[in-house]
């Protein structure tokens, strides 16, 4: 198996891009990708995204994006799993390289979803759940994890001012990040009186609904300088599974899937949770971040908020999170998340984050989640 | 709507039939035919009581196409007597006196409509457990307790009546 490393990086404004197409979006990220990797031709397409089908009415997005790139003729194919699509293509992109059988190859995200009204959305997202037994209840997506937060509160005895800094902290790295969708801090307070969307949950738990596209190019290690003074070597991308339906997990607390990728992405990597310089979360709701921070071993069951709470999480903390905004302020283009997380990962791994950039950062993780933990993508970068 | 989406689904909905596995004993909802702990297959069907007891709840204002008339309403995950969670809606209780372990019942009520003139589609919901002499007998929990909106005849007919325990 070959080593492989991203040698290109692109991304668009995470936003609400009325002027924008679902293929206009792609292909900006990819070409942008493209440019920074200096290639103008590449041997496969992998595209992450969840809902295109559902909103856009068009499924088929390898090829699409392939053509309306100028790449008409290459393998592309849409990978799907999700808000962890992203990242899933990742992984795919990953083994083609790895494999010998591609050279170079461009991992894509790419989500359009603000064309519609919010219950079309919100009746989409939930095809991320349990048809027959879940969605078919009623349950939205911010009901599940408003279950999970308020049984979390319920064993761990935590109020829900204690998830306040998971989202003052992706708010104030956001400001930094001219690719984010509110570049604007939150206090406290605001967090106290934000509007309840579903008890426990408030409008500054949730990542808002957004369009966006994000892309890195992978080539063997051994020939990644030819493209780039500053290659990111892919140590580790690890998916694991667990029930679609939170009723069907042993412990509906535990991420079972988080901690299956996380420990298949650290025996590959031979690193552990100490090694880890910062972590993009899937923080598509507070409660998630906690529960992902548990799951890959950075605080024991029931002390993910304590991270928070302790300031553990800032930049300058133990283990920096959403170290460009998160899903929750630089916004959650579902299908796109997982790309967006890999591409910021290398820009601090780069040493490009700018005001945000974490010192030293030699080795960046990040967790991208589908569904309530259904799937779960983790992945280890380092710097070379 | 489809009928037979929903037509395959009626006994889980309806009676809370699941299985029992052979191998662990585990009991099962929703029936899956194979053992989610030990893996051996589990065809051997059991009726849950249908009583149990909050997990978690939480509220939906936003609702997703089909549930729009019903909102505000309670979603829960219910920890059935027998083992198993299942996520259901809470009814007949308002909001502020829902409880995580608080006992509750199950009973069968309208879960969605797809429009003036389509489907409805009946599901479990689980409402307080009513003290044990006052708890509805199984002959008089359905139909009788189930509000039709829209009691046309129309939407009476589609429901597979056989179905009922």
């Amino acid at each position: 198996m070959r080593d492989v490393s991203i040698v290109g990086i692109g991304q668009t404004p995470v936003g609400e891009h009325w002027d924008k197409s679902l293929r206009e979006l792609a292909c900006q990220a990819l070409l942008a990708a493209m440019q920074n990797a200096g290639v103008e031709h590449i041997d496969a397409l992998y595209v992450g995204n969840m809902l295109s089908g559902e909103l856009t009415a068009q499924e088929h997005l390898g090829a699409l994006i392939a053509d309306f790139a100028g790449l008409r003729g290459i393998e592309a194919v849409k990978i799907e799993a999700a808000c962890g699509s992203g990242a899933a293509a990742l992984r795919v992109g990953y083994m083609a390289v790895a494999s010998g059988l591609c050279d170079v190859v461009a991992c894509l995200g790419v989500e359009k979803m603000t064309d519609h009204q919010s219950s079309t959305v919100t009746s989409a997202l939930a095809m991320a759940a349990d048809a027959e037994y879940e969605a078919l209840q009623g349950l939205t997506f911010v009901s599940i994890n408003a279950l999970l937060m308020r049984r979390y509160m319920h064993e761990y005895g935590y109020r829900k001012e204690d998830f306040a800094n998971f989202a003052i902290n992706a708010h104030a790295n956001a400001v930094n990040n001219p690719y984010a969708m509110f570049r604007s801090p939150i206090t406290a307070a605001q967090f106290a009186e934000a509007k309840p969307i579903a008890d426990p949950i408030n409008l500054l738990d949730s990542s808002p609904i957004a369009d966006g596209a994000a892309c890195v190019i992978l080539a063997p290690t051994s020939i990644a300088k030819e493209f780039t003074d500053k290659p990111v070597r892919v140590r580790s991308v690890a998916i694991a599974t667990d029930s679609l339906a939170v009723h069907d997990r042993r412990d509906p607390l535990y991420l079972e899937g988080g901690a299956l990728s996380a420990q298949k992405a650290y025996a590959m990597a031979g690193v552990g949770p100490a090694d880890i310089d910062l972590f993009e979360v899937h923080d598509a709701f507070t409660i998630m971040s906690a529960l992902s921070l548990e799951a890959a071993g950075f605080a024991p069951r029931g002390h993910g908020v304590r991270l928070a709470m302790e300031g553990e999480i800032r930049l300058d903390g133990r283990i920096p999170i959403t170290t460009m905004g998160g899903l929750k302020a630089r916004g959650h283009p579902v299908g796109a998340t997982g790309m967006y997380q890999i591409v910021e990962v290398a820009q601090q791994l780069r040493g490009e984050a700018g005001l945000n950039q974490v010192e030293h950062a030699q080795l960046g993780m990040a967790q991208n989640i589908g569904g309530s933990g259904a799937t779960v993508v983790t992945t280890i970068l380092e710097r070379i | 709507m489809e009928v037979a989406r929903y037509w395959r689904t009626t006994k889980q909905r309806y009676q809370l039939l699941g299985e029992k596995c052979p191998q662990c004993g585990r009991r099962i909802f929703p029936p899956r035919d194979v053992c989610p702990i030990c893996g051996h297959e589990a065809r051997a069907p059991i009726k849950f009581s249908g009583r149990g007891e909050v997990y978690s709840y939480s509220v939906v204002h936003a609702a997703p196409e089909g549930y729009e008339k019903f909102v505000p309403y309670i979603v829960a995950l219910v920890r059935l007597a027998e083992g198993p969670l299942v996520t259901a809606q809470l009814t007949d209780v308002d909001e502020s006196e829902v409880r995580i372990g608080m006992p509750v019942e199950m009973v069968t009520r309208v879960l969605r409509e797809d429009g003036e003139r389509g489907m409805l589609v009946y599901s479990y919901k689980f409402r307080p457990a009513l003290p044990v002499g006052e708890r509805a007998s199984q002959s008089d929990a359905l139909p009788a307790h189930v509000p039709l909106p829209k009691a046309n005849g129309v939407h009476r007919e589609l429901l597979p009546q056989a179905a009922i325990p």
